[in-house]
């Protein structure tokens, strides 16, 4: 309260010209209380990416809504011949499956984290990139198998020819975030490891000291990766 | 202090500074218990299966037309939501939080609707220059 000093005439003793300006955009309103910065940037940047990924959906709506020539069957393309029988869509129901399971292990390891079990929390974030780092192989092996196929941004033997180019884009781009996910949660274990965010040691690239609270918001870009699959799952794969 | 600073008056001051203390207490609380039973996370976790599943099945049964769609969008949506809510811990937090987050995505739907009408035309001109296609 010392800052606000208030003058006899009721007016307030604030800065003025471009020193003014700077005060008064960063005085201190805070919109989300209990929330610290670096959360709520997280959050911002995953509402944004949440556009990113919304008008590539909504890109291949447009795409698959408007061509005469019928779109490619997911059920058939995706399948997988075991044991002498066709299984549709295996595969990625399986890449579900583990990235599931990845988002479980990471929300265990923001528990630990809080409880400052160090072993835990690194060993189960870990075990989160490692799951993680399968689910884009099998991502990779999926392309190969397509490519050998045919498929092509601009043409594939089964019908519309807009069907690889929705499909290189949404997951090569998915692929991506979980690729640079897979990394930082490598990064953010070793921390975790060395016992970082115990002893307040500064960060290499910022120089700021780290919290336990850099693993929820690592798990915050973590499960997001997931979230983004929900929906490709639902509108690609399934429709 | 920072509602002191806009609201300029010295009442309204002993006001903010209450608000300000509430705060900076729900600060502390918020960022200290941010902690739920492991068993939460298991069960969220068999859910998510459990939903997953079903979708597949969806597609493994060969269920087609809007009985299809219907269910697809359901188990994507409770899957999202549960994601969202207990592994985001978006839950517990405020409402401001939650608003500022959700409800933007929400009017992506707006566009949605323009590019629906947009195709449709698309595909009309499309039949009408090249025929109703091969």
């Amino acid at each position: 309260m010392t800052e606000t000093t208030l003058t006899h005439t009721g007016q307030l003793d604030r800065p003025k010209g471009w020193r003014g300006i700077t005060a008064d955009w960063s005085s201190d309103q805070r919109a989300f209380k209990n929330v610290s910065w670096g959360k709520a940037m997280m959050w911002i940047f995953l509402l944004s990416d949440t556009f990113i990924f919304g008008c590539f959906l909504l890109s291949y709506m447009t795409a698959r809504m408007s061509t005469r020539v019928p779109w490619p069957n997911p059920s058939e393309v995706f399948a997988l011949r075991i044991g002498g029988s066709e299984i549709p869509l295996i595969l990625i129901a399986i890449m579900t499956f583990v990235l599931i399971s990845s988002s479980g292990t990471m929300a265990m390891a923001v528990n630990f984290g809080y409880r400052r079990d160090r072993r835990k929390t690194a060993i189960l974030m870990l075990l989160t990139a490692a799951l993680g780092a399968t689910f884009v192989g099998m991502q990779a092996f999926e392309w190969t198998k397509l490519i050998t196929e045919g498929v092509r941004p601009w043409g594939n033997p089964w019908g519309a020819a807009q069907f690889g180019s929705c499909f290189f884009m949404i997951t090569g781009f998915h692929g991506t975030h979980v690729t640079i996910g897979v990394i930082f949660l490598i990064i953010v274990a070793r921390k975790v490891w060395r016992g970082d965010f115990d002893i307040g040691r500064p960060g290499f690239f910022t120089s700021r000291r780290g919290r336990y609270e850099n693993v929820e918001i690592m798990g915050l870009y973590w499960h997001f990766v997931d979230l983004v699959w929900v929906f490709i799952f639902a509108f690609f794969y399934l429709w | 202090m920072a509602e002191a600073t806009a609201n300029g008056l010295g009442q309204h001051a002993l006001h903010a500074t209450h608000a300000e203390q509430a705060a900076a207490t729900a600060v502390a609380h918020a960022e200290v218990h941010q902690e739920h039973p492991i068993k939460l996370y298991l069960v969220v976790w068999a859910w998510l299966f459990i939903l997953s599943t079903c979708s597949y099945l969806v597609d493994y049964f060969g269920i087609h037309g809007y009985l299809r769609w219907s269910l697809i969008l359901i188990f994507m949506m409770l899957k999202a939501g549960l994601i969202v809510a207990v592994f985001m811990h978006m839950a517990w937090e405020r409402l401001a939080m939650m608003y500022a987050i959700i409800l933007p995505p929400i009017l992506v739907l707006v566009f949605v609707t323009m590019m629906v009408f947009e195709a449709d035309y698309t595909l009309l001109t499309r039949i009408a220059f090249f025929g109703p296609g091969p």
